[in-house]
C-alpha cells in the first residue's frame, strides 16, 4: 500500500498568505474560499472575526491567525514559492 | 556567498550582513527558536554571511522533533485499533516510536490518513459516524488553536465519534528551562513570527527582563533573520536586555485574542516531556477535564503508556543548541531522513534534516 508523502519542503510552524474570496457561515463557523498563488482552500475565519472578503489573511492549518495587507501577502507568497517552503497543495501545514 | 544569491532581496541582505559585522565588537551566540527560521538559515547560509563573533545555534521549535516518544508510542496503539481512523499531519508518520512508526501502522492496514488542516478530521468524523475518528494535534502556539478549534466545534455539533491526542509545547517555558540550564551559551533570542502572531510577544518582555536578555520577533525571510540578528547585536553591545519586534508585519504586541480564547477553553496549562530534552514545568498543553470525552488519550486508555528514547541519538544536544547536528556520529551515517534515529531528522524543519539536505557535504566545516 504506497502513500505519498509529499517530498517538497513545508514547515509547520509557518503561515502562509492567501485572498479571502468569500465566506460563508457554516456550522456556526465563518468559512471562506481563501486564493494562494492558483489555488483555492477552504479556511475557517473564526479567529478573524474584523476580516472582509477581499482582505488577506495569513493562515494556518486551514485557520486564519492574522491579517496582513496586500503588499505583504504578495511578497510573503512569493517568497515561499520560491524558497520552496510550500508543498504540492500550496499551502504548508 | 552562493546561496543569498539566488535571493530576490540578496543587495539588503548584503547590506544588513554589512551592518552586523560593523557593529559586533565581541563574540556572540544567538538561538533562533523555530524550525522553519533554522530552515531558512540553512537554505540561504545566513550563518556563512556573518561575521565569525555571531554563532548562531538551532533551538527546539520543530513541533515533530520535541513531540515524545510515548506520545508517538500513544499515537500508534490507538491508530492499530480496528474501526479507527487516524488523521494526521504528514511529517509525523515517519517520525520512530520505541518500536514501530505510523508508517507501518498504516502499512498494516491501520486506516491512517494524512490531513493538512485539524477540520479535516472533523469532516471525516461527520462521513463516519460508525467509526471514531482520532486527531493527532502537535504543535506549538501556532497550531494549538486550531486544534483545539476542532474540539470547541465537535462538542457543539455533539460529534460523539471524534476526539484529540493532544502533544502542545510552549515557546517560552523552554527558553526559560534553557537560560536556567548551567550548559547555556545562549545570549540572544529571534522570538518566532507565527508564534507571536497568535500569542503576541509580552511574554518574551518579562523573560527579557528575568534573564537580561534581549529578543526580537523575526520573520521568516532571509532579510527578517538578517535584521532580527542587527537588532539583537545592537541590543547586546550596546547592553540593552529588551524585546523588540522585527515582524510587525503579522505581529502586534497583543496577538490574536480570539484564537487564545477557543485555545484557553479547551486547553489548560500543564508540564510537559520533550523529546530529547525532558520535563518541562508548565510547557505545554492538556486538553481539560470537561472536554474529556473528546481527549484521545482518556477515551483509548493510553494515559499510562511510557517509553525510553533510544540511545544512539543525541538529538538533546541539538536541541538544547549545545551541539551542531553534523558533530553526532550518527548523523548522515545510521541516521538518515530515509532512515531516521531521531525526530529532527524526520522533519523538514529538524535541525538535523536542515543540515542533511543542505550541509551533508560540508559536514567537516566547523
Amino acid at each position: 500500500m504506497a502513500l505519498k508523502l509529499p517530498l517538497r519542503i513545508k514547515t509547520m510552524c509557518l503561515a502562509v498568505p492567501g485572498k479571502v474570496l468569500e465566506a460563508v457561515d457554516a456550522r456556526g463557523s465563518r468559512i471562506a474560499k481563501v486564493q494562494f498563488g492558483g489555488i483555492t482552500r477552504q479556511v475557517c475565519l473564526d479567529f478573524v472575526p474584523e476580516v472582509q472578503i477581499g482582505d488577506y489573511v495569513i493562515v494556518h492549518v486551514g485557520f486564519a491567525i492574522g491579517k496582513v495587507d496586500e503588499e505583504e501577502a504578495k511578497r510573503a507568497y512569493e517568497y515561499l514559492e520560491q524558497a520552496g517552503l510550500l508543498d504540492e497543495g500550496g499551502s504548508a501545514p | 556567498m552562493r546561496y543569498i544569491d539566488e535571493y530576490r532581496d540578496a543587495t539588503i541582505a548584503h547590506r544588513l550582513a554589512r551592518r552586523i559585522a560593523s557593529h559586533a565588537t565581541r563574540p556572540w551566540v544567538l538561538m533562533e527558536i523555530c524550525g522553519g527560521q533554522t530552515h531558512t538559515i540553512m537554505r540561504y547560509g545566513l550563518d556563512e554571511l556573518l561575521p565569525r563573533t555571531v554563532e548562531l545555534v538551532h533551538g527546539p521549535g520543530c513541533p515533530v522533533c520535541v513531540t515524545p516518544i510515548e506520545v508517538i508510542d500513544k499515537a500508534i496503539a490507538i491508530a492499530a485499533i480496528p474501526d479507527v481512523i487516524f488523521v494526521s499531519y504528514g511529517d509525523m508518520l515517519r517520525v520512530p516510536g520505541s518500536r514501530s512508526d505510523l508508517f507501518e501502522v498504516k502499512a498494516n492496514g491501520g486506516d491512517v490518513r494524512i490531513a493538512y488542516s485539524p477540520m479535516e478530521a472533523l469532516k471525516i468524523a461527520r462521513a463516519h459516524p460508525d467509526r471514531q475518528v482520532v486527531f493527532f494535534g502537535v504543535g506549538f502556539e501556532t497550531t494549538a488553536p486550531a486544534n483545539a478549534m476542532t474540539v470547541w466545534q465537535a462538542r457543539r455539533e455533539g460529534l460523539r465519534n471524534f476526539s484529540l491526542l493532544a502533544s502542545h509545547v510552549l515557546v517560552p517555558p523552554a527558553i526559560r528551562a534553557l537560560l536556567q540550564s548551567p550548559s547555556n551559551r545562549v545570549q540572544g533570542f529571534i522570538a518566532p513570527g507565527h508564534v507571536c502572531t497568535v500569542m503576541g510577544y509580552r511574554e518574551y518582555e518579562v523573560l527579557a527582563a528575568e534573564f537580561r536578555v534581549p529578543f526580537v520577533v523575526g520573520g521568516f525571510e532571509p532579510v527578517d533573520l538578517l535584521e532580527a540578528i542587527a537588532m539583537l547585536v545592537e541590543q547586546l553591545e550596546e547592553g540593552r536586555a529588551v524585546a523588540e519586534n522585527q515582524y510587525s508585519r503579522s505581529v502586534t504586541r497583543e496577538g490574536n485574542a480570539a484564537a487564545r480564547k477557543v485555545m484557553y477553553e479547551v486547553f489548560e496549562t500543564g508540564d510537559r516531556k520533550w523529546r530529547g530534552i525532558g520535563r518541562i514545568p508548565m510547557s505545554g498543553y492538556r486538553i481539560r477535564d470537561e472536554f474529556a470525552p473528546y481527549d484521545a488519550e482518556r477515551v483509548f486508555d493510553v494515559a499510562t503508556v511510557t517509553a525510553e528514547e533510544p540511545g544512539e541519538c543525541t538529538a538533546a544536544a541539538v536541541l538544547q543548541g549545545l551541539q551542531k547536528p553534523h558533530d553526532c556520529p550518527a548523523f548522515g551515517a545510521s541516521c538518515t531522513p530515509e532512515r531516521p534515529l531521531g525526530a529532527p531528522m524526520v522533519s523538514s524543519e529538524g535541525a538535523c534534516a536542515a543540515y542533511y539536505r543542505y550541509r551533508r557535504n560540508a559536514a567537516t566545516k566547523a
